[in-house]
């Protein structure tokens, strides 16, 4: 039989991984809220901050002062709800909706791996992750299906396989892989953990860890897609993400690729776990082994293969699209982020800011710790989109003071990878004069020994 | 079987990939690592330790010169006080950097030295009797920028402060700031002596919360906020735009403040060099640190002899200047400008470069990282 799309399209899998991937995916992010919230970064990321950095055309995302805990708590509560398959389309949205805005409220907290949550929670929102294995299903008979699509699991892998060989691409610059930076910068100083720790400060280490790295990131899903060595990838799965937790603070990303790996095995493994997870809470999983398949009539499947290879046609165009500027995108940031480049610098800057009287002359500086939290002041100063942003509130807020004819100009320095601090941003260009933009930014002074 | 062919092929690739990167072998060897726990130790042994026990010497002197002035109140009584105040002053200067642990805590430096001095509400808390010292809202009446008051600008001549001074209001309120300023630095002192050395000593990891770390931080708060604004940036205008000559520190005194800001910042150039307290013997610092990273990857610059450098052209400018900044301001404000100047470039190499080549995090927030 020829392989045409069509019937790959109708090729029907177990509903299994794709049951098991929810609830794991949800309940680590019950526990990423909690946590979150636990170690009070609610208060000390969103509402100490007098002001919040915001992503190009998001500028109407605000903290919701007192609220945002309510916010979260939604966010929380919708990804539990998800997970144990309860009201599914519905909560599954809110989650996205609710996660995506807090990551949008300042872009000070950007990591790849929030990224990854919304991304994937988009995906599943298109998925019909309830028909197995769920409360809804358990509820509705109708609903209850032992097969789906196979498609729909393959989405998920396809999304997973984007970010690690994304990652791994990355990876392939002069810095990590011919200095070992910056893992070498991070690992010397970690010569107190246990057993390779008295190995961390010397150099083949740093190109042990960098080429294993970037070997790993660029081939672990070919290996977990081939059954003879999924076993012994899962293993290196393993030890990747729970060194990479070890040595740096990673939060709960690790368990998270840990759980997205479980995606790759076959749907004999995955009915075991939910067989497993049935006996414990007492519901006969026979329930939903019914033979039943997913209707491809309905409107949500078809939806589905409306959006989402739009969805992954961006998916793979946006890690590119640094290409569009010229410059070392580790030191200009442009088109940075939403890249998986994930471990790739050590960045550290400084950022002086002048006001200026065009008209009289007069000149004072500002002190960064009167608007800025430790925290922004940090992430603010080695990146040019933060620069200039924060220069126009800066602007506005001395504007209101009653400041005439305002200039802003700054003097600032950054060292990436362990370069010699140099000047970071052109201290003659008027920042006030800048519009903010996805335009390439001229007012970047180009990185030496790059 | 054509996937397997493809696999093959990037298997291969990994590996000639792995074969080709130890092939190049010209990276330096680094024999021996640098010893976070020995800084530790020189730090708190050599240097925090033996600066507190002098401050606190200083202080017990100058509660006994405060005594004498009590026990006959004279102008050659009142110059004694005075020498002892100054002496202390001083000294703190040598502490200052160090606000870890218990000084942290209790808070050290806003009771000790919080300038420019609150004239009226030291006048009020002295005439009323009704002041609590413990209050953040008395930071300006109290520690050394309260005394410089009392002692040279509460009145226009001496005699006339001896007066101020010896009456039972003024005497009640003189003890109390100089007996606070004892007991805080004791009890921090204490607090060193009675466990907190040993673990401040053993916790030599990598951490945001690693001692190396938080004091490194510390050092460079200090070095920015209350040596480089405070007692030069902010007077010359820097920050405001209008020069601001009543915010020198010593402003009463005033032939002190050049004084005052030399010792702080020798200090801070023997912590980073390493340079005991006692003995003036160089021991494990982050100058040494520094060398020790550029030697074992080859780096163009040891950064560490670049901060010496401009630490040297900042003492050039400093040569120059008045012993009273109040007054430098005043007649030329460029040389105090020209002395910021050159503070604000180390600024730069000890937060961008240092802190690039030691990995520490400029950060009191522990958010994540991907």
């Amino acid at each position: 039989m020829p392989l045409t799309f069509q019937t790959y399209l109708n090729k029907q899998t177990k509903a299994a991984p794709l049951a098991v991937f929810r609830i794991l995916f949800g309940l680590l992010l019950v526990v990423s809220m909690i946590r979150f919230w636990y170690y009070g970064w609610i208060e000390k990321l969103y509402l100490l901050p007098k002001f919040h950095f915001h992503y190009y055309g998001f500028e109407w995302v605000q903290v919701p002062g007192n609220w945002t805990y309510a916010l979260f708590f939604i966010c929380g509560l919708s990804a539990l709800f998800f997970a144990i398959g309860f009201k599914y389309r519905i909560s599954i949205l809110i989650f996205f909706l609710s996660f995506t805005y807090i990551e949008l409220m300042d872009k000070t907290t950007y990591l790849n791996h929030y990224y990854f949550v919304s991304i994937t929670a988009f995906i599943l929102l298109w998925l019909p992750a309830h028909c197995h294995f769920s409360v809804d299903a358990f509820w509705n008979k109708n609903m209850r299906t032992e097969f789906i699509p196979k498609w729909n699991i393959d989405a998920l892998r396809l999304m997973i396989s984007i970010v690690y060989i994304s990652a791994g691409l990355a990876k392939l610059n002069s810095d990590w892989m011919y200095k070992a930076l910056p893992l070498g910068i991070w690992l010397r100083e970690k010569t107190d953990i246990p057993i390779i720790g008295q190995f961390m400060d010397e150099r083949w280490m740093h190109y042990l860890f960098s080429w294993g790295g970037a070997c790993y990131d660029l081939f672990i899903v070919f290996f977990l897609l081939w059954s003879r060595t999924r076993l012994l990838a899962f293993i290196a799965v393993l030890i990747f993400h729970l060194l990479t937790k070890v040595l740096f603070p990673i939060g709960m990303f690790p368990y998270l690729m840990i759980a997205a790996s479980l995606l790759f095995f076959s749907d004999s493994f995955h009915s075991k776990i939910l067989a497993t997870i049935s006996r414990i809470i007492k519901i006969p999983h026979e329930t939903f082994c019914n033979g039943m398949r997913l209707t491809t009539s309905s409107v949500s499947h078809r939806t589905a293969l409306f959006i989402l290879p739009l969805f992954f046609v961006v998916q793979l165009l946006v890690p590119l699209r640094s290409h569009l500027y010229t410059g070392n995108v580790f030191w200009t940031e442009q088109g940075y982020r939403f890249s998986w480049r994930v471990m790739l610098m050590e960045k550290t800057g400084y950022a002086n800011f002048k006001v200026v009287d065009g008209v009289t002359g007069k000149r004072f500086y500002v002190q960064n710790e009167d608007f800025l939290t430790a925290f922004q002041q940090k992430q603010m100063a080695t990146q040019p989109d933060f620069i200039l942003e924060y220069a126009h509130y800066l602007g506005e807020h001395f504007k209101s003071q009653g400041h005439k004819n305002l200039q802003i100009f700054v003097e600032s320095y950054a060292s990436l990878n362990g370069r010699p601090s140099q000047e970071f941003i052109d201290p003659s260009v008027d920042l006030l004069t800048v519009k903010n933009n996805l335009l390439p930014k001229s007012f970047i002074i180009p990185l030496k020994n790059d | 079987m054509k996937k397997l062919y493809f696999l093959l092929g990037f298997i291969f690739f990994a590996v000639a990939c792995g074969d080709d990167n130890t092939g190049t072998g010209n990276m330096p060897e680094t024999t021996e690592s640098f010893d976070r726990g020995e800084m530790l130790v020189f730090w708190a042994d050599d240097i925090i330790l033996p600066a507190y026990s002098n401050y606190i010497a200083d202080l017990d002197v100058l509660q006994e010169s405060t005594d004498a002035f009590y026990a006959n109140p004279s102008l050659s009584t009142l110059n004694g006080f005075r020498d002892a105040y100054i002496l202390a002053y001083q000294s703190w200067q040598q502490v200052s950097i160090f606000e870890i642990g218990k000084a942290e805590e209790i808070g050290l430096r806003n009771f000790t030295n919080i300038y420019p001095a609150n004239e009226e509400l030291i006048i009020s808390n002295l005439e009323s009797q009704n002041f609590n010292l413990i209050l953040p809202s008395n930071f300006a009446a109290q520690g050394f920028p309260a005394l410089d008051y009392l002692l040279y600008g509460i009145e226009d001549n001496e005699d006339a402060i001896i007066q101020v001074l010896s009456s039972a209001n003024g005497m009640n309120y003189t003890e109390a700031l100089v007996n606070r300023l004892r007991n805080l630095a004791g009890e921090v002192l204490d607090d060193w002596n009675q466990g907190y050395r040993d673990e401040f000593v053993s916790n030599d990891g990598s951490s945001a919360t690693a001692s190396t770390d938080k004091l490194v931080n510390d050092f460079l708060f200090y070095y920015e906020r209350f040596l480089r604004a405070a007692k030069v940036g902010i007077p010359a205008g820097v920050f405001s735009g209008n020069i601001e000559p009543d915010r020198v520190e010593g402003l009463y005194s005033g032939n002190y403040s050049k004084q005052l800001f030399q010792a702080g910042f020798s200090a801070a150039q023997d912590f980073f060099n390493g340079i005991s307290f006692n003995s003036g013997r160089q021991g494990t610092s982050l100058k040494q640190y520094l060398e020790f990273i550029h030697i074992s990857n080859d780096t163009e610059v040891d950064l560490g002899v670049r901060i010496n450098d401009q630490w040297q052209s900042a003492e050039s400018a400093l040569s120059g200047i008045n012993a009273n900044f109040r007054d430098q301001v005043n007649i030329d404000n460029s040389e105090m400008l020209r002395l910021y100047d050159e503070l604000q470039k180390a600024v730069v190499l000890l937060k961008v470069d240092m802190l690039q080549s030691l990995n520490i995090q400029v950060d009191f927030v522990d958010a994540d990282g991907d």
